[in-house]
């Protein structure tokens, strides 16, 4: 990041004291800067979903190369979701801008851009819909001056610019929504808009083209299948050295108890890759000890849903493989690994979008006989649900030493804990492989949790000031319980936030490092016939195993 | 900016002026009879035509933002209020969010400061939620006593009302303290969106137009009760006639009072084309009138369609080879 910002350069230009200009101007405001927007999507990922508007273009260009008839389409698509969707009706409808969301947001924290507050996010695409869709609008128009009254304004380039710019300055992390008085959920603003964009082909590289290698090798990188069991065999050898256990998994297994799903980036990314670790462990543990029969897809080998930031349709095609494949199968229900938005999707869209699930079994666990009735129709259960319920019934030999130099606190990612209400799971799972738990402070965790800054497929590389400006709540609430208590892991449960809390830490609060649940799971499960470990899964000693100098 | 709250200021002015000067002229039917029947005819229809609006559109996807623990193993214990997975729940979870205003009472503002530690704080914002409620309920008291006119003979619950409204007796007449709340809580609210930067710069004239017409509704109300005794007798006569779908013109009526009359008119019939519909978005809001329990029960969205997804047939075709080389089973062998 040398060309990027310091940290104290990022907090110097931290100002909530917002400018008095009237944002219905567009004239100074649209100034796409380096720094805090995503590359556009390549032509190729476009075609590959075909998607409208394939080609390539730049997003500081003036000639955005849009079809000529843009600004109907958007009349159109604007139309057309208002009638198909209650949210984005009522929500164009009820703001009185009270402000109470404004401060809520980490990217107006971080950055102090009035735009960012979320309210004024919404007002950007609301002043269309006042503009075109309603009475009062349509009144105050034919008035001189009236659209300053009403916070109305035609949609312009500059206008459609403008909207991509900070619609892509959204995590979707609904933070906003919980301060609302009507339940506003910017989120949901923001991905109508982004519908709305991808009508005229203006994605951003970072989602299309995960999103377009999702579709085809069936994980967002691309990884392909023989390449997908070499990944995970190489994790398997390393186990073998730490643990002397030979933990291979099982592909595409007909008749497999369990079909396990979780986000490619664990297979593919530290830390994400000691969490894949984990698991495997846990399955072998699971088969030796009760013969439990988990297999991993190949096909099926994305958790995570990059066609959420994209358009409904999208992500009801990607999700689509998770039921296809557990039928293809056979398997009596699917279990879910540990990511923030995948499991948005599974909790809130699956069953309604590629249901009903009726060829699985509602979930029961076999070993502890648990029904899992919360997920009685989408027959799809959270990791840390499931771990959480053998490590109450005394089913897991715990080795919790083995985790004593971690010293941790605990993440929530957006979408489980407002989109689902994961919360204690996570934390009793921590709790019992661990010795040291520490939460943040109250304002920043469980449904006041604060975005890891980098969500919603705006995890590139070249819109650094963005996210590490979005990561700075979540930043100084770590830094506080580092230097209070000495913190030295954030535990969180998605594999996003393990890439991207990562590069927070090392930007803001270096002494941090980033582990995922089933890490630690991982380090503490006692493993029949296991060697004495000295190692921990990143081949570190464990606490009482260091060398002597 | 200024034009943001200085042409809703002067446009209540302007339409006070039109109705006081326009009843003297004599044309006190027409403010007191014509306009307030076809307010109450807006406010209606308009109310209606947006709630059906709202209602026609398509609820697709359970998306309640939750904001607490949830149902899930039986020893963890659920918030079933902020969580709810049963109508019940959120049953009450729309009571306080509707009657307490629930969510805005969690409000908090953040400050940062730019030193050693470089910390941003969060500090409990309670004033909004506590102006906001005030105001609610100012209002709704100040209308149901209005029900006194409107009604013959005047129901023990408005005159219970009346008395618990007047329990702090300070001159005569009794000063309600109603009276005394809601202009206040307006100014307050007021105050904010001029004086609070984030609230000014997201603010538009439709944020202040109903906010200077309270204010005037609120001001001209007070002086006919305290200062400029008005004829209440004329004035009874007047309201029932109206309600009673034979209107007349008494005499004695002051044109203070059409005044009121006319700027509660202007608030109805400009309340349902205005972010005034948030006392029936409130209700609808999807987000929060709906039960986090959609991994448990299957729902349906009307609009679903068949999208073209990339099938393991599909997949298996274009990878077989490298599959059975990396040992990967597949469905056909060559
Ligand atoms: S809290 Fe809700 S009503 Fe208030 S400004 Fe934000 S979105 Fe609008
Ligand atoms: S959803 Fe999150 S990122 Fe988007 S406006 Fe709200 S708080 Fe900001």
């Amino acid at each position: 990041m040398a060309d990027e910002l310091t940290p104290d350069e990022l907090l110097d230009k931290i100002d909530y004291g917002t400018d008095s200009g009237n944002w219905l101007d567009t004239t100074k405001s649209v100034q796409i800067r380096p720094g805090m927007y995503c590359y556009a999507a390549k032509p190729e990922s476009v075609e590959t979903l075909g998607l409208p508007n394939a080609r390539s273009w730049n997003p500081t260009e003036e000639d955005w190369k849009l079809p000529d008839n843009w600004q109907q389409i958007i009349h159109d698509g604007i139309k057309e979701r208002l009638e198909k969707f209650r949210t984005f009706k009522i929500f164009m409808d009820v703001c009185v801008r009270c402000g109470a969301c404004a401060d809520k947001c980490h990217f107006f924290l971080g950055t102090g851009d009035p735009k960012n507050m979320p309210v004024l996010r919404a007002e950007l695409l609301r002043s269309i819909y006042r503009n075109d869709f309603t009475t009062a609008g349509k009144i105050l128009q034919k008035i001189p001056g009236g659209q300053r009254l009403g916070g109305n304004r035609p949609l312009t380039l500059d206008v459609l610019k403008e909207m991509w710019y900070y619609f892509f300055q959204c995590t979707e992390c609904r933070r906003c929504s919980v301060f609302c008085p009507y339940g506003i959920d910017t989120a949901e603003i923001t991905i109508m808009a982004r519908e709305l964009f991808n009508l005229l082909g203006l994605n951003i590289d970072w989602i299309a083209t995960p999103v377009s290698n999702c579709y085809t090798t069936g994980n967002h990188l691309g990884i392909q299948p023989h390449a997908f069991k070499d990944m995970l065999e190489f994790f398997v050898e390393d186990i073998e050295d730490i643990t002397g256990v030979d933990c291979t998994p099982q592909f595409q297994k007909k008749g497999a108890d369990i079909l396990f799903i979780t986000p490619s980036g664990d297979v593919f990314a530290d830390p994400g890759t000691y969490t894949c670790q984990g698991y495997l462990i846990l399955f072998q543990y699971l088969k030796e000890k009760y013969g439990l029969d988990v297999t991993w897809s190949t096909y099926a080998s994305e958790g995570g849903n990059f066609g959420f930031f994209t358009s409904h349709e999208t992500m009801k095609r990607l999700n689509a493989k998770m039921y296809y494949e557990a039928k293809r199968l056979g398997v009596k229900w699917i279990l879910g690994g540990e990511c923030g938005h995948m499991w948005r999707v599974i909790h809130q869209y699956m069953d309604t979008m590629n249901g009903p699930a009726d060829f699985l079994e509602v979930p029961v666990n076999p070993i502890t006989g648990t029904k899992f009735h919360n997920a009685a129709s989408t027959k799809m259960v959270h990791i840390t649900e499931f771990t959480a319920d053998l490590i109450k019934h005394g089913k897991l030999e715990l080795d919790k030493s083995r985790n004593a130099n971690r010293i941790m606190t605990f993440h929530d990612s957006c979408n489980p804990s407002r989109g689902m209400g994961l919360l204690d799971e996570p934390r009793y799972v921590i709790q019992n492989v661990c010795d040291h738990f520490y939460e943040m402070p109250p304002n920043t965790i469980r449904e006041n949790t604060f975005c890891c800054g980098s969500g919603a497929g705006l995890n590139a590389g070249e819109n650094m000031e963005l996210r590490m400006a979005g990561a700075l709540p979540r930043a100084t609430a770590l830094k506080y319980v580092h230097e209070k208590y000495g913190v030295n892991t954030l535990g969180t449960i998605c594999a996003i936030d393990r890439a991207a809390l990562s590069t927070l830490c090392e930007y803001w609060v270096p002494e941090v490092e980033v582990a995922g649940v089933h890490e630690l799971v991982g380090n503490a499960l006692i493993l029949p016939g296991e060697k004495e470990r000295t190692e921990d899964l990143r081949m570190e000693p464990l606490p009482g195993c260091e060398e002597e100098e | 900016m200024t034009q943001k709250y200085l042409i809703p200021l002067t446009a209540v002015f302007l339409l006070f002026l039109v109705a006081y000067a326009g009843a003297g002229a004599g044309l006190g039917w027409f403010f007191g009879i014509v306009f307030p029947y076809l307010a109450v005819i807006a406010f209606l229809v308009g109310f209606v035509i947006k709630v059906m609006g709202w209602a026609r559109s398509a609820v697709p996807f359970r998306i309640p933002t939750t904001c607490g623990q949830q149902k899930s193993l039986p020893w963890i214990k659920q918030n079933r209020i902020d969580n709810p997975d049963t109508a019940s729940g959120v049953f009450i979870r729309m009571l306080l969010e509707i009657f307490l205003f629930r969510s805005l009472f969690r409000n908090t503002k953040a400050a940062f400061n730019r030193n050693a530690s470089n910390r941003i704080t969060y500090s409990w914002e309670i004033f909004l939620w506590l102006a906001a409620l005030a105001f609610h309920y100012a209002f709704l008291v100040v209308l149901l006593r209005h029900f006194r006119f409107f009604t013959a003979p005047v129901p023990s619950w408005v005159q219970f009302l009346e008395a618990l409204d007047g329990i702090v007796q300070l001159g005569l007449p009794g000063l309600f303290l109603s009276g005394v709340v809601l202009p206040a809580a307006v100014l307050f609210l007021l105050a904010r969106r001029l004086f609070d930067q984030k609230v000014r710069y997201i603010s538009q004239g439709s944020d202040f137009f109903p906010l200077f017409l309270i204010l005037g509704i609120a001001v001209t109300g007070i002086f006919m009760r305290y200062f400029t005794k008005v004829d209440i007798l004329a004035i009874k006569e007047m309201t029932m006639g109206l309600v009673t779908l034979s209107p007349t013109i008494p005499d004695g009526v002051a044109n203070l009072f059409y005044a009121h009359l006319f700027l509660v008119s202007i608030l109805f019939a400009y309340f349902p084309a205005s972010k005034l519909m948030h006392l029936g978005g409130v209700f609808l809001s999807p987000t929060r009138n709906m039960a986090n329990n959609t991994r448990a029960k299957r729902h349906v969205n009307p609009w679903n369609y068949d999208v073209p997804i990339h099938t393991y047939e599909q997949y298996e075709d274009h990878f077989r080879d490298k599959m059975i080389e990396a040992g990967l089973p597949v469905e056909k062998k060559e």
